[in-house]
């Protein structure tokens, strides 16, 4: 009877302790250099749908981990490590650029820790490359570039002249745009990483006279591309295309009129009509007082995502099988309207077209037109799950 | 050949803006042999102090206005604290703190700034493009660049070679003792000296604002090029800055665009545009080699 009583009490206090002990997640993003906003916009989300559960998801107290990794490769794989042997985190998410994610997913799905991925999507990690371990809650890194690919064609341009740094994303993001666009391809210009200065590849496609422009220039490159291509004087004569990466609010602060009207692919805008976006604009807003970008909304996502795991599984996510099989279904309600997971683990979702408009508070995307419904990626069927 | 003549104004326009910066550099370097890593931040100082005046008041003439005494005045600021400590010392020591000194600009300027690209706008009486030629249509704002630059170019000539502060300075260049001797305040005609070279610089900035990203840590990419172009120049010498800096100017930009062509003849178009894409961002290291391997002190060496 004693004993009994004893055990009775131990149990009692155990699981006292495990309801009181947080699920630990680490983030590891870009909170500095010049990209740093997309880190910021990120954890702001992610921290938005804590709040709201008062500290919780999914009911389960959550503490949450964040550590910058300045866009080194190296140090995003130091802070993964300590994340996994110090702080004992089973959940890692956050990392915004792809070459710092390919440093540190395989290498952590390989211990047994799930990795969501609330931005970097690379395709090596989408097809043969795929993981039990790791979710993409963001994209296929090409999506953006496939709807546009799609969009050109559907509007009737019968060529098209494409743009891109000389590096792995900048093939990849012209690949995926050739994927669907049937046209003819006037030209295919490769520039140095991080060029400034596009006076010669502008002469260059002002005399190949295409029907339509791609490029894919992110951050500060895309703003001066942006600038020179208007004062060029071709943004009235050759309209141009690109996926959402060089149209956030915060980059189109830089560009100003340069970028209006200019069309852009996404798979999420602020104004889409689904309760849970207009809930979510409004929060954020509220929360920190400026307009949310992709990066916020895949950062809400991935969190409600975790939350809704962790209540199938009692808020215990160290049984893995359970825990990524709740992870599966999805069972949130998306920003984005329709979301699931395909067999690799990477969205079905819808894919839009988007322009850059002007308002009071200065520029920003409205939905055009729905492009994609229930899109898969290109690689899904390259991956043995 | 109209598309020929257009990427000649490209680089000619590139050309000038790398002999704004590297005019500035190599004055600096060769009156008082003082090597300044930090010369891409006062770029960065003067397309900043640009875009926020031009933001505020609406106009680019202003903001211009402002931007040049800003630069020039954190030259010389720059020069009075911390340069002139290191005159004596060794290039090492030199490289080392002006390398520091970006990093104290570059997080000054976030600090002040914030983390996004400011935006600043070509002024609306120098947008649009006029047709030169038939068919040829150019940016008028990229020929206001070329004119500015030539101005500058000829006003530094003049400066130089027709006036009594253009003779002092050249010949605090060839013997700083003696200039001193001679009663010239030579601690004061260095201030000034640093002070016109970063105004430069500063000018340089405010005609790449409208034009690039007004960000922190923009002044790096050019400074590359620029040390490229005072290499190629000679070291310390107006004459090969303005030489080093057309070469470079032209050699970039004819690479990026010819390039890809050329290759187009010989490979197939894969290949082609993957090697010319590699080729033509080297181009200008492979002129630098070149010319060094002929002439190692550079096209016109200050001091032969």
């Amino acid at each position: 009877m004693k004993k009994s009583i004893l055990t009775l009490f131990f149990v009692v206090i155990a699981t006292q302790l495990s309801a009181a002990e947080p699920v630990k997640i680490g983030m590891i993003t870009t909170l500095s250099t010049k990209a740093g906003y997309l880190g910021e916009d990120t954890r702001d989300g992610f921290k938005l749908a804590i709040a709201q559960e008062s500290g919780k998801l999914g009911g389960f107290p959550i503490e949450l981990m964040v550590e910058d990794d300045s866009r080194k490769p190296e140090k995003g794989r130091q802070i993964a490590e300590r994340f996994i042997k110090k702080d004992n985190a089973r959940i890692l998410t956050g990392i915004v650029f792809s070459n710092v994610a390919m440093a540190v997913i395989p290498k952590v799905v390989r211990e047994d820790v799930v990795y969501l991925s609330t931005n970097a999507a690379p395709s090596k990690l989408a097809g043969k490359g795929c993981d039990p371990n790791y979710f993409s809650v963001s994209y296929q890194n090409d999506n953006l570039d496939e709807v546009v690919g799609q969009y050109v064609n559907d509007s009737g341009h019968k060529s098209v002249y494409l743009i891109a740094p000389n590096y792995p994303a900048g093939k990849d993001h012209l690949a995926g745009f050739k994927r669907y666009f049937k046209g003819e391809i006037k030209g295919e210009v490769y520039t140095k990483l991080g060029q400034s200065d596009y006076a010669a590849e502008i002469a260059g496609l002002r005399a190949a006279q295409p029907e339509s422009v791609f490029f894919f220039l992110p951050g500060g490159m895309g703003i001066n591309f942006l600038k020179q291509y208007s004062q060029a004087g071709l943004a009235d004569e050759i309209p141009i295309y690109g996926p959402a990466f060089s149209f956030d609010e915060r980059i189109l602060e830089a560009v100003g009129p340069a970028a209006e009207g200019v069309k852009n692919g996404s798979q999420w805008t602020h104004d889409l009509d689904y309760p849970a976006n207009i809930q979510f604009v409004k929060a954020y807003r509220e929360a920190y007082n400026r307009m949310p970008t992709l990066y916020a909304a895949q950062g809400y996502d991935t969190a409600r995502l975790i939350g809704s795991a962790l209540k199938e599984v009692n808020g215990d996510p160290t049984d893995l099988i359970k825990f990524r099989a709740a992870l599966k279904k999805a069972d949130f309600e998306s920003v984005r309207g329709n979301f699931s997971f395909g067999n690799n683990q990477h969205p079905i979702q819808d894919v839009y077209i988007r322009e850059v408009i002007k308002t009071a508070e200065g520029y920003t995307n409205k939905t055009v037109e729905k492009v994609f419904s229930n899109h898969v990626d290109a690689y899904a069927s390259e991956c043995p799950m | 050949m109209l598309l020929f003549f257009e990427q000649i104004l490209n680089g000619l326009q590139l050309g000038i803006t790398l002999f704004l910066m590297s005019a500035g550099l190599t004055l600096v370097f060769g009156i008082m042999q003082v090597i300044n890593l930090a010369h891409g931040s006062f770029y960065m100082i003067g397309a900043y102090v640009c875009a926020t005046v031009a933001a505020r008041s609406g106009s680019f003439l202003l903001g211009m206005a402002l931007a040049l005494p800003a630069a020039a005045l954190c030259g010389m600021l720059m020069e009075f604290v911390i340069l002139r400590r290191l005159y004596k010392r060794e290039h090492l020591d030199q490289v080392l703190a002006t390398f520091g000194l970006i990093m104290f600009f570059n997080e000054l300027t976030r600090i002040l700034w914030g983390r996004q690209p400011l935006y600043l706008n070509v002024p609306s009486w120098l947008s649009g493009s006029i047709e030169l030629l038939p068919d040829l249509v150019y940016p008028v704002y990229r020929l206001a660049v070329i004119g500015v630059g030539l101005f500058v170019a000829l006003a530094l000539w003049f400066m130089f070679s027709r006036t009594r502060l253009g003779m002092q300075i050249r010949a605090g260049a060839s013997n700083r003792d003696m200039i001193g001797a001679l009663g010239v305040n030579i601690k004061l005609l260095y201030t000034m000296v640093f002070g016109l070279g970063t105004m430069l610089a500063g000018l340089a900035g405010v005609m790449a604002g409208p034009i690039l990203a007004v960000e922190a840590g923009m002044g790096e990419s050019i400074l590359i090029l620029t040390f490229v172009v005072i290499v190629i120049g000679g070291i310390g010498s107006i004459r090969g800055a303005v030489a080093g800096a057309l070469l470079v100017g032209l050699v970039d930009t004819l690479g990026r665009a010819f390039l890809p062509t050329l290759f187009r003849l010989v490979f197939e178009s894969a290949t082609a545009d993957a090697a010319a894409a590699s080729l033509s961002s080297m181009a200008i290291y492979i002129l630098m080699a070149a010319v060094l391997v002929w002439k190692p002190t550079g096209l016109f060496p200050a001091h032969s």
